[in-house]
């Protein structure tokens, strides 16, 4: 381990960014104090792979104006609760008489469905690759059983064409890439984007040892259109085909707004003609308005900006009063950032 | 049976309730009285605190309400440096609540007294509509000595950080109980008075200590940061979790340094009376894997850093908000 360290801190070459896509790794990094850890010449910029930060206003003000319609529960992660949309979050719209259910796994709306066969629940289905499978199964079930008193808001969006367009931007010299998603998919996912933009992926696990050994893979590999694979027992290059069967199965790719970034073709899932009857009216949310227009989730989401470049970081938005999508959840970068840059990291 | 709106009406019904289930458990010659306040000897100085508690479920592996009631009044005399001597308790229940429940809520409370050395001297019973949810509130008297003055702002540079034993349990119990998953986890719920009495008879010199309740470790950490207005710095390696609530926390997205527990302490000592303290508070009952898990630093900057694992430095924050579990 020391061994690691001391050769990614000997790193000589010119100056790089490298991106961590996956909201996980955002936070295993500050955890880790993986940025302490490091020469100046290699920055980390945290990229659109937090769901619940790339979920554009028009979503969450659906979601709010659902749970204040009779007999209709909304049942969200928790992440999900304090997102603002464009007047206000869901624990907003709770506080206001909507009804929000807050679980750990969709699956339990199995029970809730049951158990009040008058109301309907909603449930806020955001998410990538890695939590679509556990919706397609919900949907199976809800099916098998005849439960029909479920809806899904769905907000689901595939990885690869998001990175597709921050490598056009031209800003990041490496991916570390989303090992969450990696275990679905497959690893092979990448090679395309690596190719086409002659930059290294590196798939890591979440321990601070991975996500190190990662960083220097992708430092000895810049300007190489290559895919390391430091997550081998866990990830393969052909994922995991079931979960995937499964998804194509229920969804479809559909376009998919991006909370920052706009609309990206072919970047989400919505649900087949066969499970049209379960959704809650996904289609058309695609406005994106921040309730307050200095945010710049946006481009910090790309990693054109810093979060303490925001005129707000800080000062009006702060994790308990959060403006912005990536202040909100622990896995967003103005969040770390705040709590970092209270102390400074490297003290 | 079910507890009815009677049982609150303060008339006969209220009366049979309070014999059967709590007079009968908590007997003691000042309760016994039944008068409407209890009278009982004093000190020269004081500590009183109360606490309510409302969690679900009501029974959890490791503890229940009732056993919690007990030690979270208790355990907040303790951290003040008394010794814990009176309870009062008040119970709101719902109507339909189940009377053998809440028999079983009160032999526990019963139980977790006699633990604590502290006795039930008052109480009160209201019935609300609602489905059949039982809340608990617990006030509590401590004796302190004359010379005892505990607190944040008595801690210096160069003192010792030690807490009690691992973090997250109690949290960590809760969470799996409310989703139906099956582990081996267990809360912590513990009266801390023997591991807090044996740092007192060891002769350390204790400046502070708290229990590590909701908000976790990082959050108390905090709150003595700012108050000492010191610097505090923690050896990630030295802070104890147990396997199964490290793993439980990695899937979940959660931290055990922003998880509650009802059976830990975080004390500051001075730094001559480290092995001391440590070698006290292992040999004492709920304390065997306390651990040394940190220092606190010169004033100036006010704030909790960590040393991590991998040799890096990382800032501790207070929890904000609600400690949501991450959805991917």
């Amino acid at each position: 381990m020391t061994d690691l360290i001391t050769a990614i801190r000997r790193y000589d070459g010119p100056p790089v960014q490298f991106m961590e896509v996956c909201g996980t790794h955002t936070a295993a990094i500050a955890k880790n104090g993986i940025r302490s850890l490091l020469p100046e010449t290699i920055r980390l910029v945290s990229g659109p792979g937090c769901p619940v930060c790339v979920t554009v206003t028009a979503y969450l003000d659906r979601l709010i104006a659902l749970s204040k319609e009779p007999d209709t529960v909304v049942v969200s992660f928790g992440d999900l609760l304090r997102v603002p949309g464009s007047k206000g979050s869901l624990s907003d719209g709770k506080a206001e008489g909507g009804r929000v259910q807050m679980v750990y796994s969709p699956m339990e709306v199995l029970e809730l469905a049951r158990k009040n066969p008058d109301q309907t629940f909603v449930f806020a289905a955001v998410g990538f690759e890695t939590t679509a499978p556990v919706y397609a199964l919900l949907l199976k079930r809800a099916k098998e059983q005849g439960i029909e008193n479920i809806r899904l808001l769905t907000s689901l969006k595939t990885m690869p064409p998001a990175i597709d367009w921050v490598c056009r931007q031209g800003q990041v010299d490496g991916f570390l890439a989303p090992g969450h998603v990696s275990v679905v998919t497959g690893s092979r996912l990448f090679e395309p984007l690596a190719e086409r933009y002659r930059l290294p992926f590196a798939v890591a696990g979440f321990s601070g040892e991975s996500i190190l050994a990662a960083l220097y893979g992708l430092t000895k590999s810049t300007g190489k259109g290559t895919v390391l694979n430091l997550y081998p027992s866990v990830v393969t290059r052909d994922g995991n085909r079931q979960a995937w069967e499964a998804v194509k199965e229920c969804f479809v790719p559909c376009d998919a707004a991006w909370r920052g970034i706009g609309i990206i073709k072919d970047s989400g899932l919505k649900l087949k003609a066969e499970y049209e009857r379960f959704d809650a009216g996904s289609g058309g949310l695609m406005e994106d308005r921040e309730a307050n227009q200095a945010c710049r989730c946006a481009q910090v989401l790309v990693g054109r900006l810093e979060p303490a470049g925001c005129p707000l970081f800080g000062k009006a938005c702060t994790p308990t009063t959060p403006q912005g999508a990536c202040m909100v959840s622990t896995e967003g970068s103005c969040y770390h950032a705040f709590l970092s840059a209270e102390g400074g990291i490297s003290r | 049976m079910k507890i009815t709106m009677a049982h609150g009406s303060g008339g006969q019904e209220t009366a049979a309730l309070i014999e059967q289930v709590f007079a009968s458990r908590f007997q003691n010659p000042v309760l016994a009285k039944m008068e409407d306040a209890a009278v009982v000897p004093g000190a020269h100085r004081l500590a009183l605190t109360t606490d309510s508690f409302v969690v679900t479920p009501l029974f959890f592996p490791g503890g229940d309400i009732g056993r919690l009631s007990v030690c979270g009044t208790v355990n907040d005399l303790l951290m003040s440096g008394a010794t814990p001597k009176y309870l009062t308790c008040g119970f709101i229940l719902e109507e339909g609540a189940e009377l053998s429940e809440l028999e079983r809520i009160a032999a526990s409370m019963a139980d977790t007294a006699r633990e604590a050395g502290v006795s039930v001297v008052a109480g009160d019973t209201k019935v609300v509509e609602g489905k059949g949810g039982v809340y608990i509130n617990t006030a509590g008297v401590g004796f302190l000595p004359a010379d005892r003055e505990l607190g944040a702002d008595h801690c210096r540079e160069g003192d010792v950080l030690l807490l009690s034993g691992t973090l997250g349990d109690h949290h960590a119990a809760i969470l799996s109980a409310r989703m139906g998953i099956e582990n081996e986890i267990r809360s912590d719920c513990a009266p801390l008075c023997e591991g807090v009495a044996a740092l007192f008879e060891a002769g350390v010199q204790v400046k502070a200590m708290r229990d590590v309740t909701r908000g976790g470790l990082a959050t108390v950490l905090n709150e003595w940061a700012q108050q000492s207005g010191h610097g505090i710095r923690l050896e990630e390696e030295a802070v104890p979790v147990s396997k199964e609530v490290e793993a439980f926390c990695g899937i979940l997205g959660l931290d055990p340094l922003t998880m509650g527990n009802e059976g830990k302490f975080v004390v500051a000592v001075a730094k001559q009376d480290e092995d001391r303290a440590l070698a006290a508070l292992k040999a004492a009952r709920y304390c065997a894997h306390a651990s040394v898990i940190g220092r606190v630093e010169g004033p100036g900057e006010a704030g909790v850093w960590m040393n991590t694992r991998l040799g890096g430095t990382r800032r501790v924050p207070a929890l904000y908000g609600e400690g949501l579990p991450r959805i991917c």
